[in-house]
């Protein structure tokens, strides 16, 4: 129990309350702006979290996150533009419904179901996250191996409805992660001689380079004509909310379950989990007439899936080290960063840091409603920042942060050069985040699987000799097979039919 | 006759730069510190070395009324960060932490650089490397342990701890030399560092693990890992029931992971000097020293020359071991 009263010192003090109010702000502002994603957020706020203890450090990236998520639904309304891609899913539906003159109908529920949905992905956190690591204290290389595989190809599978490009932007993650000296045999590959790349190519420079400056070339080459906003007077936003939630329990329900668990899979993110649900739900609802002409039973499902999806993404990230989508790819180089390297010792060095992250995650899912609703309240205003300015300050920050986190100017190239490649390939139809979780995971495999073949001696067979290796390594195998099982079988059953 | 004239000016005004520049010189030498101290760490913020780092940079900033700002150069297994304190100017103001990979990085062929770079300050602290086995391991001691292992077939037993080369892969190397066991008999499982070697042994994947002992303190107090010696001439203060390698083998073996401080080579004997003063006046306070204990890290003071012979033993010593496991170059 002392651990618990040390987290809640650790989290409600001037500087942590100072910097979830700053972050708040920050997050709202970033997710209601269309063209800034949550990811961004997060990446420009790297740099600064350099400065910050370990705690206040994720204080702000928990709440920027969450803040940042449901401020997306602001824009999709208003503009039918998703502020984020998490609100894309429902973007459509919101706009119809301002469009009928229920604006304030459609950004409550975004809000609150938005917390509720929050709170649901918390609450799994908390519970399951201190039972897998406990779990996971018996993990060897063996079962790192497999687990790791498992969650690439799992990533690769879902992350995109494009496997191949996906794939090929893994490989080229696993490539950039090879270079330096970072491996087993602290051999230098790739490094062309130079000093600087012996430690490889700084992962927070190229997060940075990747989510933020490459987000800032995109917006400044978008010519689209800007949006109008509609004009509908916003009354109060919470009427009727209590009625939505007696109504439609069940999808409450159901969209944070899902989101919860698409969370925690790696790579499928807040977006995917949306997607996902709210065609879960217009599938099971009981008027899928509705859907699309400004109903408000799709926008609760996936508004509360998008936002249960962030806490459950924190699940494998803290446990493992796998990271569940983009945002926690960030968070985890934030973690390594200040000594709290992910994985199931976390959990028993230091409790009360575990605890501090989970009373923060419920903090940020209760102010969120205040802020939440202060932001609606200027939304109109919001969405009239002028790109021209904005953009430029997004780029200086991009370059005084990278700097300033190691004081060197070739980190400024690192980053520079990976929002350039970045823009390029996103603009050509490859997603980014596989490489994001190639760099991240490439490392990981590696060492692991280096570990395991000196500790069998070479013998491949080993890798299945331990019970949840074993398991994890059928189920790694089915998964690579089954697409070519389901070819095999559809030619051979005709065959069979005839015979 | 004009151009004589020239040179004869020429020369004046050469002289002059020459006795201006020789007086700043001893001016700054007397007036130091005027101005802000850069304190370079060639590891991560937030690491072990960073962190008693930032505490001493904050005594002396009491001290010496001058800011002490800490820069962290990470890279190239500390490669980068030694090598910027080496060829930063030596005038006093820009002072850094040395540590034991002063001493392997040229063994392995990494860096030419070597502690010969430095004119030593004084080393701060010094955490001995300690043996672990499971705490349900059939090996109650060391004596048990090196019996079985000098039995066994080669690779039977396997031991994690830290990178190939690390200073817990040269602990166990050296105690495998010291017991006239070939080092080649336990096969080395690299890791990422002292927390996921003791995990692996924690969980079956390793039967012998090293590290130091307050890396070590979660699992040990969780009751999954047993500590069986520490590599050390003296017990540990924290932990008097774990016996040193001497004690519990009879064979004498002792290492550890060290920091230092260090300054640039040609930096003024004299500020070296106060250097030494004041640094040293910083590591008795009561503040560093509470600080230290609170974090597990053993404490001391060797100023000067000592701290030269010491980093000379050292990279001695770490040569003759880096050899044996064949990480020379």
């Amino acid at each position: 129990m002392d651990a618990m009263l040390l987290a809640f010192k650790m989290v409600f003090n001037v500087e942590t309350m100072l910097i979830i109010m700053g972050s708040s702000i920050f997050g709202l502002f970033v997710g209601a702006v269309p063209g800034l994603s949550a990811t961004m957020a997060l990446a420009l706020l790297v740099p600064m979290t350099f400065f910050m203890e370990p705690i206040p450090a994720l204080a702000a990236m928990v709440t920027t996150s969450a803040m940042a998520i449901f401020a997306g639904d602001i824009p999709g309304c208003l503009l039918r533009m998703p502020g984020t891609a998490a609100s894309a899913a429902y973007t459509d539906e919101a706009y119809a419904m301002s469009r009928n003159g229920h604006a304030d109908t459609a950004l409550g529920s975004g809000l609150v179901f938005s917390a509720i949905g929050g709170l649901f992905g918390t609450a799994v956190l908390i519970l399951a996250a201190p039972v897998l690591a406990e779990f996971a204290l018996n993990f060897t290389s063996f079962e790192y191996f497999w687990l790791i595989l498992l969650g690439i190809t799992c990533a690769i599978v879902i992350s995109s409805d494009r496997p191949l490009k996906g794939a090929i932007m893994l490989l080229g993650g696993f490539l950039v992660a090879s270079v330096g000296m970072n491996n087993p045999a602290a051999f230098p590959r790739f490094t062309g001689g130079n000093t600087d790349l012996l430690g490889g190519i700084g992962f927070l420079p190229m997060l940075i380079g990747m989510f933020a400056a490459s987000e800032v070339l995109r917006s400044a080459l978008d010519r689209s004509p800007k949006a109008m906003i509609v004009d509908q007077p916003i009354h109060n936003v919470f009427k009727g909310m209590w009625e939505l939630t007696v109504k439609y329990p069940i999808q409450i329900l159901r969209g944070s379950v899902l989101g919860t668990i698409v969370g925690a899979l790696p790579g499928a993110g807040s977006d995917i989990a949306a997607w996902m649900s709210y065609a879960m739900s217009k599938k099971l609802s009981k008027e899928p007439e509705k859907f699309g002409t400004g109903h408000v039973e799709g926008i609760i499902e996936s508004g509360a899936a998008n936002n249960s999806a962030l806490a459950g993404a924190w699940i494998p990230a803290l446990v493992f080290g796998i990271p569940g989508d983009t945002l926690t790819a960030i968070v985890i180089g934030v973690l390594y960063m200040k000594n709290l390297n992910p994985g199931p010792t976390l959990f028993t060095t230091n409790p009360q840091n575990m605890y501090a992250i989970y009373i923060l995650f419920i903090f940020a899912n209760l102010i969120m409603i205040p802020f939440g609703w202060a932001t609606i309240k200027v939304a109109k205003k919001l969405l009239n920042v002028r790109r021209e300015i904005l953009l430029p300050i997004i780029l200086l920050a991009c370059i005084v942060g990278t700097f300033g986190m190691n004081n060197s100017a070739f980190d400024v190239g690192i980053m520079l050069v990976a929002g350039v490649v970045a823009f390029i390939l996103e603009e050509n139809d490859f997603p980014v985040a596989p490489a994001i979780l190639g760099v991240v995971l490439g490392p990981m495999l590696e060492e692991n699987f280096v570990k395991s073949m000196i500790k069998s001696d070479g013998v491949f067979a080993d890798f299945f000799a331990r019970p949840v290796a074993g398991v994890l390594g059928v189920l790694t195998i089915i998964a690579w097979t089954y697409p070519m099982l389901r070819i095999l079988w559809r030619r051979l059953m005709p065959k069979e039919q005839t015979a | 006759m004009t151009k004589t004239l020239l040179s004869r000016r020429l020369m004046l005004a050469g002289a002059t730069a020459l006795a201006v520049c020789a007086t700043l010189g001893s001016a700054s030498a007397q007036t130091w510190p005027s101005r802000p101290i850069t304190m370079i760490v060639p590891w991560g913020a937030g690491g072990g070395t960073d962190a008693t780092a930032r505490m001493i940079a904050s005594l002396l900033e009491k001290q010496l009324g001058q800011p002490v700002p800490v820069v962290n150069r990470t890279g190239g297994s500390g490669a980068v960060g030694h090598q910027a304190i080496a060829s930063a100017e030596a005038d006093g103001y820009t002072i850094g932490i040395a540590t034991l990979e002063i001493g392997t990085m040229h063994h392995q062929g990494l860096t030419p650089l070597t502690h010969e770079a430095y004119a030593p300050i004084g080393l701060y602290n010094s955490d001995p490397a300690a043996l672990f086995v499971r705490a349900d391991s059939p090996y109650k001691s060391v004596k048990d342990l090196l019996e079985a292992v000098k039995a066994s077939a080669d690779r039977k037993f396997k031991a994690s701890g830290s990178a190939q080369g690390g200073v817990n892969h040269l602990a166990l190397a050296g105690m495998l030399k010291a017991a006239g066991i070939p080092v080649a008999r336990v096969a080395w499982v690299p890791s990422e560092g002292a927390a996921p070697g003791l995990q692996d042994l924690a969980a079956d994947g390793v039967q012998i693990a090293t590290a130091s002992l307050p890396e070590a303190v979660a699992l040990i107090s969780a009751g999954r890992i047993r500590p069986l010696a520490i590599f050390a001439p003296k017990r540990d203060e924290a932990m008097k029931d774990v016996p040193t390698f001497k004690e519990a083998s009879g064979f004498d073996w002792s290492i550890g992971s060290w920091r230092g401080i260090v300054a640039p080579k040609g930096t003024p004997a004299d500020v070296v000097a106060k250097l030494q003063a004041e640094v040293g006046k910083a590591v008795a306070t009561a503040q560093y020293l509470d600080f230290m204990k609170s974090k597990g890290y053993a404490t001391g003071w060797t100023p000067g020359e000592g701290f030269r012979t010491f980093m000379a033993e050292s990279d001695k010593g770490l040569g003759a071991t880096l050899a044996e496991v064949g990480l020379k170059k």
